[in-house]
């Protein structure tokens, strides 16, 4: 438990305890991507630069604003007038406490859990790419040929719309 | 002595490291890579600002700002303390606290791209692994500070801004990215140093840069196009249109936070301009074989300048698109021919060197480029426009 990863952890945990408790939505989603942030810094500081960057670049970057902009067209984002917490809440929190404690227990109690990890890999991320172009560069190509294809659609959609609306 | 002035300040630097204690060595070491991004680039954003508002002027028959020192220079001193003096009107019905960390995030976001930046040989805060990957990680935090600025204010205006600015950013993003890949391709690698160094050399007098191939020369047109989109400038600077949105997703600011938008603008546009001279323009390196001997961070912020008065020109010269325009270049133009510098960077990369390959890849730019070209102007009738009261 390094002073980086209490600080990272903390701000992690708290965003992602108002994104669930805070009422405004917009509110929720900035939280969720403070969240976001810190799961990036968690992969940042274990190492794994790729992932981190690539985290900050899809959850901030895309998921955000594109959450954001589901918001914005459904819905207003003033909050409900009266939220009330649902009449079970009492039952329904020990339930919840009881589950996590079990899972807990379980986690803990299970063999797995006091393996002792290898020393993590020193991975750079040209070791990626190659591994990308090379044991797994079937899966790579499928998927941008999917994502390539699922951009030109979309162009292709917005487009036919224009013409009919002339 | 060429080696001693070019690298003065990393000698300096560790000059410097030398006389602290071990156990705060790599704190100040830190420090000293920082502190001079964030004095120096404020600085010339405070110079920038002047040469703009003079060559608009210029640009425009006026002389623009004259009164402040000698010529007008310090101008920016000026502009500085009215800001700060200014009132800090928050409105009312404003969400407080979203509307205090907009510009924050903003500015903190444009300022951590800097980081991967080479300015000089030897020169850079952070040589990461993944230097491109994260210029462009950080460079997308800015469309949610530009959504929290305009939302946060609870005024039409500001959103429409906002929103148009998202739209556009993400719709540019594409072409931006794609462009650089084909850098990436090229080098082999996403650490901005390597980019550079793979750069170096020279044929003659003629160096190796990336911007010197037909893929590389498309490319570099592509980047800067998308650019001038992301950093929100004339012709793409719908999302802040003054006559038509009251300045956009900075409409409710005023003094220093306003002043911090305007910060962050420029700020973005010479990061990007310098990430634009590090992937196609051989970064630090002197565009002549027999230049060499002039210092290497000369060279970078020689052509960092090179990129701002071209911005100011196409700023005093270009009206601005309209948002459908805007989004059909984007989607219709930009991206299918980022997508075909794609497969053309690849085909330079797997032909035979000499006259073969640079015909087959230049037809492989031009032909789409003309054919697009033509195609979209297919159906429009383009005519002289004329006025019914201004003639």
């Amino acid at each position: 438990m390094t002073l980086p990863f209490t600080i990272i952890a903390a701000l992690t945990i708290a965003g992602a305890v108002a994104a669930m408790s805070l009422r405004n939505l917009v509110h929720c989603v900035l939280a969720l991507t403070l969240a976001f942030a810190g799961l990036a810094g968690m992969y940042l500081l274990l190492g794994a630069q790729f992932v981190g960057f690539a985290q900050i670049l899809v959850y901030i970057g895309a998921i955000a604003i594109l959450t954001v902009f589901a918001i914005l067209l459904t819905r207003g984002t003033e909050p409900d007038a009266f939220l009330d917490l649902p009449s079970a809440w009492v039952s329904n929190s020990v339930i919840v406490a009881a589950v996590f404690g079990v899972l807990v227990w379980a986690v803990h109690s299970s063999p797995l859990s006091r393996r002792t990890l290898p020393p993590p890999p020193q991975i750079t991320v040209r070791q990626i790419g190659f591994a990308l172009m090379d044991r797994f560069v079937l899966p790579l190509e499928v998927i941008g040929l999917l994502l390539t294809a699922a951009l030109i659609g979309a162009v292709i959609l917005a487009m036919h719309e224009k013409q009919a609306a002339k | 002595m060429t080696e001693t002035i070019d690298q003065i300040f990393v000698i300096l630097k560790h000059w410097l490291v030398g006389h602290v204690p071990t156990a705060v060595e790599p704190i100040v070491s830190e420090l000293l890579s920082v502190v001079p991004i964030i004095l120096l680039f404020p600085l010339l954003f405070a110079l920038i600002t002047v040469m703009e508002r003079k060559g608009l002027g210029r640009i425009q028959n006026r002389y623009g700002p004259n009164r402040v020192g000698p010529c007008g220079i310090l101008q920016p001193i000026a502009d500085g303390i009215k800001t700060l003096t200014k009132e800090n009107i928050v409105p009312h019905s404003a969400d407080k606290v979203v509307h205090l960390l907009a510009p924050l995030l903003l500015v903190m976001a444009t300022f951590l791209g800097y980081a991967v930046l080479p300015v000089g040989r030897n020169m850079v805060a952070a040589n990461m692994d993944a230097g491109v990957l994260f210029f462009f990680a950080v460079g997308s935090m800015t469309e949610l500070s530009v959504f929290m600025a305009g939302w946060s204010s609870r005024n039409k205006y500001s959103l429409l801004g906002a929103m148009r600015a998202i739209a556009q950013m993400i719709s540019y993003e594409v072409p931006l990215i794609l462009s650089s890949v084909t850098v990436i391709m090229a080098a082999g690698t996403l650490s901005t140093v390597s980019i550079v160094e793979q750069q170096s050399g020279y044929t003659g007098i003629f160096p190796h840069w990336f911007v010197f191939t037909p893929w590389g020369f498309a490319g570099f047109v592509l980047f800067m196009i998308a650019a001038t989109a992301e950093s929100n400038r004339s012709p793409f600077d719908l999302p802040e249109g003054e006559s038509e949105l009251i300045a956009g997703y900075y409409t409710e600011y005023s003094g220093f936070k306003f002043a911090l938008f305007f910060l962050a603008e420029y700020l973005g546009m010479m990061s990007i301009s310098g990430m634009a001279i590090t992937l196609f323009l051989g970064g630090w390196a002197a565009p002549l074989s027999f230049l060499t001997w002039i210092p290497s961070y000369l060279w970078f912020f020689g052509k960092l300048f090179f990129f701002i008065a071209g911005f100011i020109w196409i700023r005093g010269t270009l009206p601005r698109l309209r948002m459908d325009q805007l989004m059909n270049f984007a989607w219709k133009f930009m991206l299918p021919m980022a997508l075909i510098n794609l497969v053309t960077a690849g085909v330079w990369r797997f032909m035979p060197t000499g006259i073969l390959r640079w015909l087959v890849c230049s037809a492989m730019v031009v032909a789409p480029y003309v054919l697009l070209g033509r195609g979209f102007m297919l159906g429009k009738r383009l005519e002289k426009r004329t006025y019914r009261f201004a003639d």
